[in-house]
């Protein structure tokens, strides 16, 4: 049995300030190369102070804090929108809760809010993940 | 204001091939520390195949086409206006090092919102490994600003 339920909290998630290395790496490894993200010069001609972060490096980081929590292989369904832009130095915290516990397709998945949020308390993004967390379609899991 | 005839509109489908080194870098990039996103034997002790792809790199796999963001030319987008909106991936089965994954991407919507000064394009697309597989689904919106 697990002990997962309602209530339940995920492991919640610290990252290192955000910097322009972190920006270059992740345009290089993820394959965004829009420049506002990279080049001051196109993030100031875009009417932004300076580069901002890509909204997928933040989910890349609710990603990393659910597959921290369970087996990528329990992940069924992971969304999110975005609510406002990641700059410079901005520290992101991604933390998360089980909020359900529901039936789909023969398997109990924990339906969990999650979300990134700046230091200061504002949201960068909100979203939801649905996890599998009693009879998992993969059994060595 | 966006050109809703092009709801339905079926983009080139194409393929990828998810390479180990790629994966490795995109885990150093996120700081992804779990051993079974660079390491096979670590991956395989897991119960995996090989190194996973991870939850988010079906959008990678987006931007291996042939054309960079189709949809920008397509619908005469100013990408300085557009924002991502939202984005869901659904998973159906595992992305691995060294599946050749074959992408297939449509208009599922388009949509204003405060009298056209917002425009919403919602975007599906469906990922299948070279075994057939439909392995992932993704649904982003794009949000552009008039």
């Amino acid at each position: 049995m697990s002990d997962i339920r309602v209530g339940t909290e995920l492991p919640s998630l610290e990252l290192a300030a955000i910097t322009r290395s972190t920006l270059a790496l992740f345009a290089g490894a993820s394959g965004d190369h829009n420049p506002v993200h990279i080049d001051s010069d196109v993030a100031k001609q875009a009417g932004m102070p300076d580069v901002f972060a890509q909204g997928m490096l933040s989910m890349a980081y609710l990603g990393r804090m659910l597959t921290n929590w369970q087996p990528q292989a329990k992940l069924r369904r992971f969304s999110n929108r975005f609510a406002a832009i990641t700059h410079l130095q901005d520290v992101i915290t991604c933390s998360g809760k089980v909020v359900e516990l529901l039936e789909q397709n023969g398997e109990t998945l924990a339906r969990c809010e999650i979300q990134a949020v700046k230091a200061s308390g504002e949201p960068t993004l909100i979203g939801e993940a649905l996890v599998a967390i009693v009879r998992g379609r993969y059994d060595e899991f | 204001m966006l050109d809703k005839n092009k709801i339905g509109h079926e983009f080139p489908s194409f393929t990828a091939e998810i390479e180990k080194g790629r994966l490795r870098f995109f885990a150093k990039a996120i700081g992804e520390t779990n051993p079974i996103y660079t390491d096979e034997g670590a991956a395989q002790a897991a119960g995996y195949r090989t190194i996973p792809a991870p939850p988010t790199f079906m959008f990678s796999v987006d931007l291996e086409g042939p054309e960079l963001l189709p949809v920008l030319k397509l619908l005469e987008l100013d990408l300085g206006r557009v924002l991502h909106g939202s984005q869901t991936f659904e998973y159906l089965g595992q992305v691995y090092a060294g599946d050749r994954i074959t992408q297939q991407s449509k208009i599922a919507d388009i949509f204003d919102k405060k009298g056209g000064a917002l425009e919403f394009v919602v975007q599906k697309s469906t990922y299948t490994n070279q075994n057939g597989e439909l392995v992932g689904t993704a649904q982003q919106t794009l949000v552009y600003r008039n």
